[in-house]
């Protein structure tokens, strides 16, 4: 049994930058569990990836409004949690997403497009989640943290130093999976790190109707898990404390517990009305806290980061951005025999019948068509 | 050649598989150090060590989705869920990820795990330890369900599925964990998807699984002693994928069907057998194909589960209303109103 000292988070949400920009001083609990400020170029590789993810988000709320994905659950706003943490990650390490966690999967490198693949409306994940290392995006909450944990307890099986990080919401630390992720990976001591995006709403219900627990990073001392809080909205904070976790997970200690404190800027999904449940004022208080303002204002106080590198990261993001649009407007291919292709490796004979039902579907509308057009 | 159980044959097949394959690995709640509550993981703790026979927290949901995590390393994770109704915490793991995720990746992340689920009754268990709990997965696209009935087949069927790329919901009667035949392991029967003839007969064919082979065949050869009925019975041993192709030879051969099915009847595996046999069969059938199944309402308390139960006696009530004199089956006919 741990120290439960160790265990507990700091009692405040740990925090390397002000709102302005300016450092400030994390307090001692948090010097002493080695959260310090990480280095400039670390930091300009943070704010480059929340500058173009941003862009990507905002290029991805548009398709949706052009009718190009079904659906987009934006994460403007937790862009510091979006970038920070899979930019630390190693190549050996292994991502489980969420839906609203499209940004992060931009900054882990994969094609846009791929990742909008599901949105878009298609039947598969978009991209090779072995090649990429990342699980496809999970829509049942929580069910991802499980998958997690025994992912993580493979690796080291494997005799990899790999770990898993989990994202995960806030809504979804209610739900029964979260508890079996986090319970199985402390018994197992897997190097699974869950980070919980608390952006203070699931849908529309406040966090106040989720949990009456202090914090939701108390959650994890419960189960043996290291946990912490952090400012969500603070990148330099999010590098600092994410980087902590991964090396208490890849030495061995088991998982970690992270809670990010931060805001959904936009609405659940497009199909969402935020007006219902949250009022005007209190998202223009969070436009205060914005992550990519926080820390531009510190590199270039700090003078690491000046005008010229600005418009260069815009225009990269701009690029991004018309590339996105151009591939998206593309109108896809659908191919309905695909849908039998991968339900199983050997597929059964019932399933063989309905295919080739659809295939002779699908030939008769084409000759149907040929003689339409031949007339 | 020795009497070998059914109980036996699962704990080599998973010895065997152990030995084989280092990727893999037995999970799931008191399988180790007790060997499981049925003792079909006897001793694989001891002999694999607790690193390949794995104890886990209790808790279902967790030991589904941990497999499917270590699924994606390339493992091959066989989990015990302790009893059926206790199999339904992991429901949501099963149906949306275990059998899914091989679709949503297109192929790159299969799902090689296997589901063993000590299934339905007869053992007089008290509530939530008896259910027929295969119509659950049977509906759901993705997953492959056996129910072996035999010891040669528990052993072969345990085998081919740990060693197949699909997920396989690997069902087990716990009636027959005690069932005895002389066998020499291992043993290897047919592949997934094939269904046996158990006993060939002339006049109906009696299409079951699972707990109820052993009934059928009993039923089998009361007829032939006391009313001259010459029964074949079809053991499918594979619910998914289905082997039409016996079924359907079968009732072609002895043109009456009846579906014997120990779970409740509405909506079940016993209505997709029946639907499937008219499908194909029509033309060949002298009666309507009929189902004996459980009854329609929660398992029963040990003293009264033999009225839940299909039982000789129903199944041969059954038959004998297969128009055998070219009368009309009036069972369900309209009652006629006295004017």
């Amino acid at each position: 049994m741990s120290d439960i000292t160790e265990l507990l988070p700091c009692p405040a949400p740990v925090q390397l930058l002000a709102a302005d920009g300016t450092a400030v001083d994390p307090g001692e609990q948090a010097l002493a569990r080695g959260y310090a400020m990480p280095v400039p170029e670390d930091l300009l590789a943070v704010w480059r990836g929340m500058v173009v993810g941003r862009r990507f988000d905002a290029q991805a709320t548009a398709l949706t409004k052009q009718g190009r994905l079904a659906v987009y659950p934006s994460s403007r706003g937790q862009d510091a949690c979006q970038v920070a943490p899979v930019l630390a990650l190693a190549e050996q390490d292994w991502l489980f997403p969420t839906y609203r966690d499209s940004m992060a999967l931009v900054t882990h490198g994969i094609d846009p497009v791929e990742v909008l693949t599901l949105l878009r409306g298609d039947w598969h994940c978009g991209y090779d989640p072995r090649a990429t290392r990342t699980a496809p995006q999970c829509t049942p909450l929580a069910t991802q943290a499980v998958h997690a944990a025994g992912a993580a307890h493979g690796l080291t099986r494997r005799g990899s130093d790999g770990l898993a990080l989990c994202l995960i919401g806030d809504g979804a630390t209610s739900e029964g999976d979260f508890h079996e992720g986090l319970n199985f990976a402390a018994v197992f001591e897997a190097p699974a790190v869950f980070l919980v995006q608390n952006n203070k709403y699931a849908i529309s219900v406040p966090l106040a109707k989720q949990t009456k627990a202090p914090a939701l990073a108390y959650k994890g001392v419960g189960y043996g898990v290291r946990s912490e809080q952090v400012d969500g909205n603070d990148p330099a904070a999010m590098l600092a404390v994410m980087r902590q976790a991964y090396a208490h997970a890849r030495s061995g200690h088991g998982p970690v517990l992270v809670e990010a404190h931060t805001y959904r800027m936009e609405a659940h999904t497009n199909a969402d009305d935020a007006t219902r449940y949250r009022t005007a004022d209190e998202v223009d208080e969070w436009t205060g806290q914005d992550p990519i303002v926080r820390l531009q204002a510190y590199l270039v106080q700090e003078g690491h980061l000046d005008d010229a590198r600005i418009q260069e990261v815009r225009d990269e993001a701009d690029a991004l951005a018309a590339d996105l649009r151009t591939r998206m407007n593309a109108e896809p291919t659908v191919e309905p025999l695909e849908l039998f292709d991968h339900v199983y490796a050997r597929p059964t004979p019932q399933l063989l019948e309905q295919r080739e039902m659809v295939r002779s579907e699908l030939d008769s509308h084409v000759t149907q068509q040929e003689m339409e057009s031949a007339r | 050649m020795s009497p070998t159980t059914y109980a036996k044959a699962l704990n080599t097949a998973l010895r065997d598989a152990l030995t084989e394959d280092p990727d893999v690995l037995v999970l799931g709640e008191d399988v180790g150090a007790l060997g499981g509550v049925f003792r079909i993981t006897d001793g694989l703790t001891r002999d694999f060590g607790e690193d390949r026979c794995v104890d886990t927290p209790l808790a279902e949901a967790g030991i589904a989705g941990f497999a499917v995590g270590l699924a994606m390393q390339g493992f091959r994770p066989v989990v015990e869920m302790q009893f059926d109704a206790f199999g339904y915490p992991a429901f949501e793991q099963v149906v949306s990820h275990i059998a899914k995720m091989r679709n949503r990746t297109r192929g790159a992340l299969p799902m090689p795990i296997t589901i063993r689920i000590p299934y339905a009754g007869g053992i007089g268990g008290v509530e939530h330890h008896c259910d027929s709990s295969e119509g659950y997965y049977v509906h759901t696209p993705g997953l492959h369900v056996v129910t072996p009935a035999t010891p040669a087949d528990a052993y072969s069927l345990l085998r081919e599925a740990i060693a197949s790329d699909d997920p396989v919901v690997f069902m087990e009667p716990k009636s027959q964990y005690y069932a005895k035949a002389e066998l020499e392991l291992p043993t290897r029967t047919e592949p997934i998807g094939q269904a046996v003839v158990r006993r060939e007969g002339t006049d109906v064919t009696l299409v079951t699984y699972g707990p109820q082979v052993a009934a059928a065949l009993k039923a089998a050869e009361v007829a032939a002693a006391e009313e001259d009925w010459d029964v074949e019975v079809v053991d499918l041993r594979s619910l998914v994928p289905f082997d039409d192709a016996t079924v359907e030879a079968s009732v072609r051969r002895t043109g009456r069907a009846v579906v014997l099915a120990e779970a409740q009847g509405f909506a079940g595996m016993g209505a997709e057998i029946a639907a499937r046999v008219q499908e194909r069969c029509f033309h060949s059938l002298a009666a309507p194909v009929l189902r004996v199944t459980g009854l329609d309402i929660p398992y029963p308390p040990p003293k009264l589960e033999h009225t839940h139960l299909p039982g000789i006696d129903r199944i041969l009530d059954t038959i004998a209303r297969l128009q055998w004199d070219d009368e009309p089956d009036l069972t369900h006919a309209p009652q006629e109103v006295s004017a």
